[in-house]
């Protein structure tokens, strides 16, 4: 057998590339972003002290070849995020640090950071859907109509899915079997579900009267001092974690995002895999849409306005390829839990939303500009 | 030049390249090539695939920068260092695939780059379309219109508007690279009338293409290139004959190592096909084929680029759905268009254009040998990684793929590496059938040969290989059993052994263009 090295220039670019647990080049990893820090060739190790990298994040096992990387971009997030608690224990010392200002940070999280997960998964497919917030609202009203609401918890839950299952199913339909481009497609479902809710609600705000909904937004539901809502984006980050990194399903995924003809060519059923994809980001709209319920205590057809380009953009900044073919389920939560921060500092700070929303194109803007280095870093 | 010196005497050629190279990694293109052209004549260039043409033209269109040797255009050295220089010297290339945007009109794209305008931006359609109309009809073509878009004209009209825009700037040597490659006859004959046209104003074309009949009506001289050296110069192109050129084009001063066939086995010995096609046609494509594949041998299919080669492979594999006839596999018929059906059957295809086809670019070599087999490492839908690892590195190891190293990104890998990795997901897979659509693209001479041994071993180990190349050599060397292809026809059917590369250039060569 040859040994790996016997082709200087390859050995040492995979040795470089992959920092993968399972390899043969492990022990050398640690001292590569040394020895790559120190030649200066990339900006890689400036943004954060690489050696670290493989222990640092989860995100990075079984992704051999990707952790460093990944590591990398999760790392600057955190880096970020821990700024951002910086200032604001800073500037409202008592305010944000207080137990009940994170319980509210990681609750308000909870309904974006749900939808964001899904819509990972379909952007690493290559595809992406701007219908989230539409079907967001359309479940919520859906859910918390008079009659449904007749049924109880059991009644708001079920129809909350169903209802995103079905949207979902609809986009899936028509982009892998209809042909139709997704922006297009989840473009007009954006537009016919909003339309919809409207219709359902007559633009009046549906109160939910079925206590044992309401129950589980108040403190004495919480688990160890964690609100139910946080528990269950808990568990969808896990398991949306899972699926992509540990499952055919998820390996799938990132085939047909990183070349749909080969992964064609190789036997995969790429039309079959983009319905599923599609169905999986309707399905956490509805569940995101029973947390809404939840939370506001009603069902509004103005629900999840604009939360497609909050989930698009936090899945962007956690390091998700735009053009498919790489998604980090953990880059996307810690790209939601900057943006929530940032908004609660600035409502703390009594700040206008105006500012807030410069900040947040600021911080879509430098996050890309990092990974499009780091990117070229890894090209050479 | 300097204006007081005299004009140029008619022998000063237009153009002269003289000991070109040009290396690319593991690959020497250009090996000193010379080509001489003169004002007004059509000028043919001649060679096989791989010969080195196109890498000349583009060093002659500025898109490639050679390593050495010089061109001297009207009697002055000069460096083309991009296309937009060459085309300020007056040299347009029109290249197979048109460069034309099909959402704009004829006028547009003639003048794209180039806009007549006033003040600066503003740009004066009128006068755009007028001289549009003036170029066209220059060209014997004033039945195009020029407010029409692009997308709507046929494919020989749109030749005829790349011309134009040739035209547009002024140009002295337009190169055509096989221009009736998409052609009918009649749209082949006007293209002729065409080219006429430019001679007769003093402009020079250099032609390519592989009909030599068609170069026998319009062509003055020939050139022929070999392994990236000239040589045969100015032949002339009506009195040459065929055998003389193919002799020229043949006969490689790099020799490719070819491993050894086993002996046929006896009738009663031969196992039974694997693969049958059945009069597998698809219409505008390829006419109907049958073909049998028995576990063991190399099939070859040989025919030039536009012959229906990778057409059919791609149909047999159920990436094209067929307009008449079947695959069998064991004689059960596959789903025509399903390549699932294909996969599932035991079918595997190394597809011809390795990255945008066949590979994963942002992933490890274990992904990408393992995505066709990933049922096979999980326990309902969960992957077991340790195990896809093993059986990947184990699938590297038996084709010595290097970097031994199944976490090595696939994209740091040389060519045949990369090819080897396509090969190792299908023996991962366990597949009968091996379809390999040129197989040696992009790889470098001194890892061919290890390619074809896999290649040869494999069909050792039971396996059945269909081959597609464009390379005769390498379907001869390659092969047991060839099929040569001329427009989508079988034309002929013989062991490798009893066919010569002269044998089937004639074969795929000769003749004009019937569709």
């Amino acid at each position: 057998m040859t040994p790996p090295a016997s082709e200087a220039q390859q050995g040492g670019t995979g040795a470089a590339a992959a920092s993968g647990p399972p390899t043969p080049n492990t022990t050398e990893t640690p001292n590569t972003p040394n020895a790559t820090n120190a030649a200066n060739t990339t900006n890689m190790t400036k943004t954060s002290s690489t050696p670290n990298a493989s222990t640092a994040s989860p995100a990075s096992g079984g992704r051999p070849g990707l952790g460093l990387r990944l590591d990398v971009r999760n790392l600057s997030l955190l880096g970020v995020l821990l700024a951002l608690v910086i200032v604001g224990g800073f500037t409202r010392p008592e305010q944000f640090l207080s137990t009940s200002n994170l319980q509210l940070v990681l609750t308000q999280a909870s309904v974006i950071g749900v939808v964001t997960v899904g819509m990972t998964f379909v952007i690493t497919s290559g595809g992406i859907d701007l219908s989230v917030g539409a079907i967001l609202a359309l479940a919520s009203v859906w859910a918390t109509t008079v009659a449904t609401q007749e049924y109880g918890f059991g009644g708001i839950l079920f129809t909350a899915v169903a209802v995103g299952l079905a949207c979902g199913l609809v986009n899936g339909l028509l982009i892998a079997y209809g042909g139709m481009v997704p922006f297009i497609a989840t473009l007009a479902m954006l537009a016919s579900a909003r339309g919809l809710a409207l219709q359902i609600t007559e633009g009046k705000t549906q109160i939910v009267t079925v206590q044992s909904v309401l129950d589980l937004g108040v403190p004495d539901s919480y688990v160890l001092g964690i609100p139910p809502l946080v528990l269950v984006f808990a568990a969808v980050t896990v398991i949306g974690w899972l699926v992509l990194n540990r499952t055919t399903f998820g390996r799938r995924t990132v085939a047909v995002g990183g070349n749909a003809e080969a992964a064609r060519l190789a036997g995969i059923d790429v039309r079959r895999q983009r319905l599923y994809l599609y169905l999986l980001s309707g399905l956490c709209c509805g569940i995101a849409a029973f947390l809404l319920i939840i939370l506001a205590g009603s069902g509004q057809n103005t629900n999840g306005n604009l939360y497609e380009l909050d989930a698009i953009a936090a899945a962007i900044i956690g390091g998700t390829l735009l053009t498919g073919g790489r998604g980090t389920i953990v880059g996307s939560v810690l790209g939601v839990l900057v943006f929530t921060t940032i908004t609660n500092i600035f409502a703390l700070n009594n700040l206008q939303s105006d500012v807030q929303q410069i900040a947040k194109g600021a911080i879509i803007v430098a996050a890309v500009l990092i990974q499009r280095r780091t990117l070229r870093g890894g090209e050479s | 030049m300097a204006p007081a010196s005299a004009p140029a005497p008619p022998q000063t050629p237009l153009l002269t390249m003289s000991g070109i190279t040009k290396t690319f990694p593991g690959v020497r293109a250009l090996d000193g090539v010379d080509l001489e052209v003169q004002a007004g004549e059509v000028h043919c260039l001649l060679g096989q695939n791989g010969a080195g043409k196109s890498t000349l033209i583009k060093v002659l269109a500025g898109a490639h920068q050679p390593d050495d040797g010089v061109i001297t255009w009207q009697g002055e050295a000069i460096t083309l260092k991009s296309p937009i220089a060459a085309m300020r010297h007056g040299i347009a290339t029109i290249y197979q695939e048109l460069d034309l945007v099909e959402g704009l009109s004829v006028a547009e794209n003639i003048f794209l780059g180039h806009e007549p305008t006033s003040a600066g931006f503003v740009v004066k359609g009128r006068e755009a379309r007028a001289r549009a109309t003036d170029l066209l009809a220059r060209l014997g073509h004033p039945e195009i219109q020029a407010h029409r878009p692009v997308g709507s004209l046929s494919a020989a009209q749109q030749q005829i508007v790349s011309m134009a825009r040739a035209l547009s700037h002024d140009v002295r040597l337009i190169v055509m690279d096989e221009p009736s490659a998409a052609l009918d006859p009649d749209e082949v004959d006007n293209l002729f009338r065409t080219v006429a046209t430019l001679t007769a104003d003093g402009v020079a074309v250099i032609y390519i293409s592989h009909r030599l009949e068609e170069i026998r009506r319009i062509g003055d001289r020939v050139t022929v290139i070999k392994d990236g050296r000239t040589v045969a110069v100015g032949l002339p192109a009506d009195r040459t004959p065929t055998h003389e050129v193919v002799a020229l084009m043949t006969g490689r001063n790099v020799e490719y190592v070819f491993p050894e066939r086993p002996a046929p086995a006896t009738a009663a010995a031969r196992p039974e096909p694997v693969l049958r096609v059945e009069g597998l046609a698809r219409e505008g494509e390829f006419e109907p084929v049958d073909l049998e594949l028995r576990p063991g041998e190399i099939v070859g299919l040989a025919g030039l680029v536009g012959s229906g080669r990778s057409e059919i492979l791609e149909t047999i594999y159920g990436a094209r759905k067929p307009t008449a006839g079947r695959v069998l596999v064991d004689g059960v018929a596959l789903r025509p268009g399903s390549v699932r059906s294909a996969v599932r059957a035991g079918l595997g295809l190394a597809p011809e254009e390795r990255k945008a086809q066949g590979l994963l670019m942002l992933e490890s070599v274990t992904r990408n040998v393992s995505v066709s087999t990933l049922s096979r490492f999980s326990r309902a839908g969960w992957l077991d990684h340790g195990a896809e690892r093993s059986a990947a590195h184990r699938a590297i190891r038996e084709l010595s793929l290097r970097p031994d190293n199944p976490d090595a990104r696939i994209r740091t890998l040389s060519g045949g590496n990369q090819q080897k990795a396509v090969l190792a997901r299908w023996l991962l897979r366990g597949c009968r059938v091996l379809l390999l659509d040129e197989p040696t693209r992009g790889v470098d001479v001194g890892a061919r040969a290890e390619l074809y041994a896999v290649i040869r071993r494999l069909a050792d180990d039971g396996l059945a290989v269909l081959l597609v190349s464009s390379e005769v050599p390498e379907v001869l060397g390659l092969a047991d059993r060839v099929l040569v292809l001329r427009e989508g026809r079988v034309v002929h059917r013989a062991p490798a052994q009893e066919l010569d590369e002269h044998r089937v250039l004639d074969l795929v060569m000769e003749g004009s263009p019937t569709r």
